[in-house]
């Protein structure tokens, strides 16, 4: 971004909730099925039918809403919000406009290794719209009411942020905060989490300027592009000498570019009021309280204890606790007191979730216990086996109930650590390559590596490579 | 005496009794409805082949020796708000001339498990918009008193149809007073029960905050029988209320001894015909000499109810009515290319005046900029009526108004002024925006014959006491008079 200038964000995130059934209607709440076959005439709208409110969409809120630590309206209402688009049946969305259920709350997010405190200005909840689609194969547009009555909430936050990467680290640490309430699949590709992106630019130490909203926003990658995109062209036309208007813009991803929707003249009178089909929710004290249990500590808190505490970095604390099995596993094998954190960390975000990844498989479907992790790292640390043995030892362990000592023992990979021994080897590797030994003296200082690579190749790869590369600049 | 001109209450005990079947009762309506329907165009959809075998199921059952609710056999006509499975419901509308809902309203399933025989749907204004009926985009429903002239709205057609022997008890619907005010223009009995007594569940909405589906009688028994059916808690409605219900026929007895009833005097004031007032304190006076202490009061902001009731109720219909947009059922233009033109097409095409101009009416009053001046103070009024309401209450058991200020008027007359036809309504809206229940019943003619109906208010949930109280005046003046005449020409006065 242009010197001198600053940009602010702000982002409105649609999340789908996982519950059962859908918000105002029992049909079930899933993706993927055929068209058409998860919806009623409650859904569609159909004239007379009316809406329930299912009360697990209100419990999931809450949970949302503390763990945002926002203040929850234990009395609120629902209203309509009302447009014609032909995936909207009622030709209203029932959502909540003056009084959400959940305000004034906030969320720390970690960017540059340095915690940020992120406003979040309400968390309301509302139903999804139908899908339209497109196509040739049957002409023309039809619609999918599947979706119709999927509880979202949407989580608006202050205009806190002051770079994409800021933005980024927010949305990772809302779409964590979801998965770890398991109130939502967050599942990009399915649009179960969607956004919409707030951006305005301001030379520095000047008030705010005109901030422009972009919709269609479908990947957090996609954020960012539009948030960089939307800062440019807005700085551009200011350094024209233009003025910025207030306006709607469609993100397009695979252009990379945002195309205006609509300008603040042609805004959209929604002509909100409170839906009469259905009564104001009331909240028990006790209700509120008890879905504050069970929430436990959550990721981006998380994330910034494992910073403090093992010392690590913020994208090691950020793989770990993208999956809680992960930073589980790791503190559990940290607590034994026996490795170091960042050799556990290591082998953690390496090997294992290179196994993770490969199988498809979660962590809890493989055997290995802190205890294990913790003799291996040490293992290594300590030079009693080399790093590849150890990647053996692993591809036992997380199969096998195996002590790591008797893996070791059973494989024979004990690294040769006897000086006496490995000397003797040394001297032959010497002898057998006179080509190299004169690179080395003659300043080839990398001929060293294939030295003890070949010394290495003697000891069947078991002799400790740091003693042995120590005697081979004796000898030499 | 014809098996129409029965009551249900007197039919039930006879099928009891096995003296007639209910094939031969629905027999009898349809006869009637074949004489007199074209007349009256109370009926926008027959079904007389389905009403028989209604009917006959009912015989069999009857014939097993199995006990059957009251209202088994009985016809009952139902306003076309109000969805039935695999039976058009048009709401009067050419937007929805051809929809057939694949679901019951929840009154409707209420009715099948009863037995209740349903010999079709019942005309009204469009989307219940209207107090005379003429705004029904099908027909024009004629008063069977006096074919000349307009039977109420918005339930014309169950008013009349009830009037004229066409349907034994009828099912309205009440936003503003559309069963009172067409139950007294057809001297029969009307209820609009508490708001949330009575399952909104398919009935098609026009004003979600003051709909109430209610019952029509000729006799204050058979407006109870039916609204014992129909009346109770539903899952499906969230608005309607969780409480205990127990049946008011069974317990009707003529007493109002020490009952206090309030007459509010801004009830009585100007607009009110002469002849109207007359026989409402006419009727008081019978109250108060059997026993009951009439009380006069005051209701000081009655006179904003018509304000605030056309802003609520607008305000909710432009919001009810937006999902009529030709993508999904009923009436498409044929004449579009883009898809705002279809909607604007569908709409303009689709719906009749009135109701347009209550959708303009009611999305300018939610307008931004236009929200707090309108729809805010509406809502602020309606809790300033609500709050009256309870207050005089505490004086009085219940209220007694006139339910319309004149009696029927002619067809034609004042469909071209919709101030003069909203009028209609200012003695019946109070009682939707605060949401209580009102009876209206018979107690008298005007000079030219027609009906002149009395109102009876209580507070929320008194239907039993309401009921019991009409049912007392029903008793003292030995009944309602019988049903207008209505053989060929010879019906029409």
């Amino acid at each position: 971004m242009k010197q001198g200038y600053e940009m602010v964000v702000g982002l409105e995130i649609h999340a789908e909730l996982n519950t059962d059934s859908k918000i105002y209607c029992s049909c079930h709440n899933a993706f993927g099925l055929e068209v058409n076959s998860q919806c009623c005439p409650i859904c569609m709208g159909m004239p007379g039918t009316l809406p329930t409110l299912n009360s697990r969409v209100v419990d999931s809120a809450v949970k949302m809403g503390h763990a945002l630590h926002c203040s929850i309206n234990r009395i609120c209402k629902q209203d309509r919000k009302n447009y014609f688009y032909p995936d909207l049946p009622k030709a209203y969305q029932i959502s909540q406009f003056d009084v959400p259920l959940c305000e004034h709350g906030y969320v720390n997010i970690m960017v540059d290794g340095k915690q940020k405190k992120i406003g979040v200005t309400r968390i309301h909840i509302e139903e999804d719209a139908g899908k339209l689609l497109h196509g040739d194969s049957f002409g023309g547009t039809l619609v999918d009411f599947n979706r119709c009555g999927v509880p979202l909430i949407e989580i608006v936050s202050e205009p806190d942020m002051r770079s994409s990467a800021e933005a980024k680290a927010y949305l990772d640490a809302i779409k964590a905060i979801l998965q770890h309430l398991d109130i939502s699949d967050c599942k990009m590709q399915e649009g179960s989490i969607r956004c919409d992106v707030n951006v305005s630019v301001h030379k520095e130490g000047e008030p705010f300027g005109t901030r422009c909203e972009m919709k269609n926003v479908n990947t957090f990658s996609g954020a960012v592009r539009a948030i960089e995109y939307e800062a440019n062209r807005q700085i551009e036309l200011l350094e024209q000498g233009e003025s910025i208007s207030q306006e709607t813009r469609r993100w397009d991803d695979s252009q990379g570019k945002s195309f205006l929707l609509r300008s603040k003249e042609d805004a959209q009178d929604y002509r909100y009021f409170p839906e009469p089909d259905l009564l104001t929710i009331v909240l028990s004290e006790e209700r509120v309280e008890s879905l504050k249990e069970g929430i436990g500590e959550l990721p981006n808190d998380r994330m910034a204890r494992l910073m403090w505490e093992y010392r690590l970095s913020q994208g090691d604390a950020t793989l770990l606790v993208e999956v809680p099995e992960k930073a589980d596993l790791f503190e559990a094998a940290a607590a034994i007191g026996k490795a170091k954190a960042d050799e556990l960390v290591k082998w953690i975000v390496g090997d294992i979730s290179k196994y993770l990844n490969d199988t498809g498989k979660p962590l809890s479907d493989f055997a290995i216990t802190p205890v294990q992790l913790s003799d291996l790292a040490e293992a290594v640390t300590s030079g009693k086996i080399s790093s590849t043995a150890g990647k053996t030892v692993l591809d036992v362990i997380l199969f096998e109930d195996k002590s790591v000592e008797a893996v070791i023992e059973e494989k024979g990979l004990a690294q040769i650590s006897d000086t006496g021994a490995l000397e003797e080897i040394v001297l032959e590797v010497l002898k057998n390559n006179e080509k190299s030994v004169q690179d080395y003296r003659g300043g080839k200082t990398n001929a060293l590596g294939y030295l003890v690579g070949q010394c290495m190749r003697l000891t069947k790869g078991k002799g400790n490579p740091t003693l042995m590369k120590e005697l081979l600049i004796k000898h030499l | 005496m014809e098996l129409y001109e029965y009551s249900a209450a007197k039919l039930s005990a006879m099928m009891e009794q096995g003296e007639i079947s209910a094939h031969e009762l629905c027999e009898s309506v349809f006869r009637r409805i074949e004489g007199t329907d074209p007349e009256v165009h109370a009926y926008l959809t027959l079904q007389k082949e389905e009403a028989l075998k209604q009917a006959d199921e009912v015989d069999k059952l009857r014939r097993s020796g199995e006990s059957l609710p009251p209202l088994a056999g009985i016809p009952v006509g139902i306003k076309d708000n109000i969805c039935t499975k695999g039976l058009r419901t048009t709401c009067a509308s050419r937007m929805l001339h051809n929809f057939v809902p694949p679901y019951d309203a929840t009154v409707i399933k209420k009715l099948r498990a009863q037995y209740a025989v349903i010999p079709g749907k019942l005309n009204m204004d469009e989307f219940a918009m209207g107090s005379s009926t003429e705004t029904s985009y099908f027909q024009k429903t004629a008063n069977p008193h006096d074919l000349t002239r307009i039977p109420g709205g918005s339930s014309g057609g169950s008013a009349a149809a009830v009037a004229a022997g066409s349907a034994v008890v009828a099912l309205g619907s009440d936003t503003g007073g559309s069963i009172r005010q067409p139950a007294s223009l057809c001297g029969v009995v009307g209820l609009k029960p508490t708001y949330g007594a009575v399952s909104r569940f398919g009935l098609v909405a026009f004003a979600s905050s003051l709909d109430q589906i209610g019952p029509f009688g000729r006799t204050v028994e058979d407006a109870a029988l039916l609204y014992d059916a129909v009346c109770g808690p539903d899952s499906m409605d969230a608005t309607s209320v969780r409480r205990d219900v127990t049946p008011i026929a069974p317990q009707l007895h003529a007493s109002v001894k020490g009952l206090k009833i309030g007459l509010p005097h801004e009830y009585f004031e100007e607009g009110v015909e002469e002849s109207t007032k007359k026989a409402v304190m006419n009727a008081a006076a019978e109250l108060e000499k059997a026993g009951a202490k009439l009380i006069p009061l005051s209701l000081p902001s009655t006179g904003y109810g018509l304000s605030a009731y056309y802003i609520i109720a607008s305000a909710e219909a432009s919001s009810n009515l937006a999902r009529f947009d030709g993508v999904k059922y009923g009436y498409r233009t044929e004449h579009f290319e883009t898809l705002e033109q279809m909607y604007e097409n569908t709409r303009s095409e689709g719906f009749g005046d009135e109701v347009k101009r209550r959708i303009l009416l009611g999305t300018f009053v939610l307008s931004s900029g236009y929200y707090d001046a309108y729809y805010k103070r509406a809502k602020m009024l309606q809790q300033q009526m609500t709050r009256e309401f309870v207050s005089v209450f505490e004086q009085c058991d219940l209220l007694l108004t006139p339910t319309t200020p004149y009696t029927a008027f002619k067809l034609g007359e004042r469909i071209d002024d919709p101030l003069m036809m909203y009028r209609c309504d200012v003695c019946t809206v109070p009682v939707n925006i605060a949401g209580l229940p009102a009876v209206s019943l018979p107690c008298g003619r005007d000079d030219r014959g027609l009906p002149i109906g009395m109102q009876l208010i209580g507070p929320h949930f008194s239907e039993a006491r309401l009921l019991n109280t009409a049912y007392s005046y029903e008793k003292l003046i030995g009944g309602f008079p019988p049903m207008p005449r209505l053989a060929g020409k010879e019906g029409a006065k």
